[in-house]
């Protein structure tokens, strides 16, 4: 940094030395600029995290295990990634038609909705949680239309499904959008051409080419639905056994002093996360040669 | 850009089923994204604009709103410069290990919040690795404003280097190549190549960053402690508030956080569309010529 502002106090353009490698030494900045960002993502990310395992090492593996596999934290599990996975696919149905009806259709208000697409980003959970939590609870705008139907939609797993796509929702259409916005519509009216149906060209033509997307979109919603803390705890009603997600589990733990109990449930969801981010990678490499090879 | 060209005879459904798709998507909308963001205000004022303001001229509320700003205020930049370091060694070089090193940035993305509140804990709590030092020197970390800064920092550490990353990349580096040969120095050919080319990119990726930093909630949680007054953040103050079933404050104080999230967006799309025209202009350009100089869009 001091030899950055250094050079901003400079009254006069030095002349660069000229590269000896090659063009591609020629700019200068690498070795500030790469071990800048190796000293903060450690600090910050790596050392920390790299605690949370260490930590779990006091335990021995029994102990581990059981705090991983007790009845009630398995319950958890079962409801963080089932309605995870639930959302997710809800996600991929209406993110893909939502991102269609932006790319493809032109109707009044698109730029708004457009937007609006990423307020779930831009939303800080706990606001979407209390306010989820206002529309379907019991006496809520639409749960009180519900709720003489038999249908609860809120303080039980149902509400939990419900936050995660709100907060799942842009994930899928921000994947999908450009990639279906690069689409070849010649290919489309090939295919129509050629007598394919509408529904034949976008199964077999369009399709295809934007499945890698698709599951991009899916993977990036799960793993962020997984994680997610804020906007659920408020509609999920928080019963152990039945409307628990694993990060409260983690929280409850903390609360009674469980340290270590809360940091193996802890390693076993990093552990997951680190299992995803490899997946999406996976599939982000897979879309781009999809593309490069089109 | 083959819009231009684009015969609409063919590729596009009947009109009913097109009306059919925007009315779900639209429905689907706003079920999901609109009565939410209305639910928001209306409860805030359900008692009327003196409740309301009443609501938040309130020093838990003022000490919430400050310690939010702090926070922001010092997590954002924090963000910032690394996320240009970061874009910049890996946009323009090339390394062994860098497809590591991108991948490693991503990481607090997929990592939950309270997971990333809890290794703070383990390191700075009483229990963790410093906790007797930082006891014995009187420094406090976790369950004061510290740990909330870090653990912020934490959460939204990869949202201004996710974005510069592709862009820049995108972008190469004949340009700055140019400037450098042509004698300026690295800190001018930054300031006067590469920040124009890359602002609209880094004030989405900024405001974002900001979004998120006022907004979390899990990680900060964990290591708040949710002292009144002293460690509570907005969204901390709305559990609260939300908990004790003062509702019409607790809605308050999310309205306004509500409002943020509006505001972001404006300024998101209004950045999207001024950095579309600018790649638009640059790829009108014929492709012998690349552009020596800035396009004015």
């Amino acid at each position: 940094m001091a030899g950055a502002a250094a050079n901003m106090a400079a009254p006069m353009p030095t002349p660069a030395a000229p590269g000896r490698g090659g063009s591609k030494k020629v700019l200068p900045g690498f070795n500030l600029t790469l071990g800048y960002t190796v000293l903060y993502l450690s600090l910050i990310v790596l050392i920390p995290l790299s605690a949370l395992v260490f930590k779990s090492f006091a335990l021995t593996g029994p102990q581990f295990w059981e705090a991983i596999s007790s009845p009630r934290v398995l319950a958890s599990y079962r409801l963080t990634f089932g309605a995870s996975f639930a959302a997710a696919l809800v996600n991929v149905v209406f993110g893909l038609l939502v991102a269609w009806v932006l790319v493809r259709y032109s109707f009044p208000g698109k730029r708004i909705v457009d937007a609006l697409v990423d307020l779930p980003f831009a939303l800080p959970t706990a606001v979407a949680g209390i306010s989820l939590t206002a529309l379907l609870a019991g006496n809520g705008w639409i749960g009180q239309y519900l709720e003489p139907l038999g249908i609860k939609l809120a303080f039980n797993p149902n509400g939990v499904v419900i936050a995660l796509i709100f907060i799942g929702l842009p994930f899928v259409v921000r994947t999908v959008q450009p990639v279906l916005e690069d689409t070849e519509r010649e290919l489309e009216e090939a295919a129509m051409s050629l007598g394919a149906t509408r529904w034949q060209t976008f199964s077999r033509v369009i399709f295809p080419s934007i499945a890698p997307a698709l599951l991009t979109g899916f993977a990036m919603a799960f793993a962020r639905a997984i994680g997610e803390y804020g906007s659920v705890i408020f509609i999920a009603g928080n019963m152990p056994m039945v409307s628990e997600i694993t990060p409260l589990i983690i929280i409850g733990k903390l609360e009674q002093y469980d340290y270590a109990g809360a940091t193996a449930v802890a390693v076993f969801m990093l552990a997951i996360s680190f299992v995803l981010l490899l997946v999406i990678n996976a599939l982000q490499v897979w879309q781009r040669r999809r593309l490069g090879a089109a | 850009m083959s819009n231009l060209t684009e015969k609409r005879v063919v590729a596009t459904e009947a009109p009913w089923v097109r009306m059919a798709l925007i009315t779900v998507a639209l429905l689907f909308l706003l079920l999901f994204l609109a009565l939410p963001l209305a639910a928001v205000f209306t409860e805030a004022l359900r008692k009327g604009v003196g409740a309301y303001l009443e609501a938040l001229n309130e020093p838990d509320a003022w000490s919430a709103i400050r310690l939010t700003l702090i926070t922001a205020g010092i997590a954002v930049p924090l963000n910032l410069v690394f996320g240009v370091a970061a874009a910049w060694c890996i946009a323009k070089y090339e390394f062994r290990g860098k497809a590591f090193l991108t991948t490693l940035v991503d990481l607090p993305f997929s990592v939950s919040p309270v997971v990333a509140g809890l290794i703070y804990v383990l390191i700075f709590g009483a229990q963790g690795w410093f906790g007797p030092w930082l006891a014995e020197h009187d420094i406090k970390i976790i369950f004061a404003v510290p740990g909330i800064v870090l653990a912020t920092v934490f959460v939204t550490f990869p949202f201004i280097a996710r974005e510069l990353i592709p862009l820049m990349q995108a972008q190469g580096s004949d340009e700055e190549q140019a400037a450098i040969v042509l004698g300026a120095s690295g800190w001018q050919t930054f300031w006067h190549v590469t920040l124009p080319n890359i602002k609209w990119g880094l004030i989405y990726g900024v405001i974002l960053c900001n979004a998120r930093a006022m907004g979390e909630f899990g990680a900060v949680s964990v290591v708040s402690g949710h002292i009144r007054g002293q460690t509570n953040t907005m969204p901390l103050h709305v559990e609260i508030l939300y908990n004790e079933y003062q509702s019409v404050a607790a809605f308050a104080v999310a309205s306004l956080l509500a409002l943020l999230a509006l505001v972001t967006l404006v300024i998101k799309s209004v950045a999207e569309w001024k950095h579309e025209r600018e790649m638009r202009a640059v790829a009108e350009l014929p492709p012998e010529a690349p552009p020596s100089q800035p396009v004015k869009a």
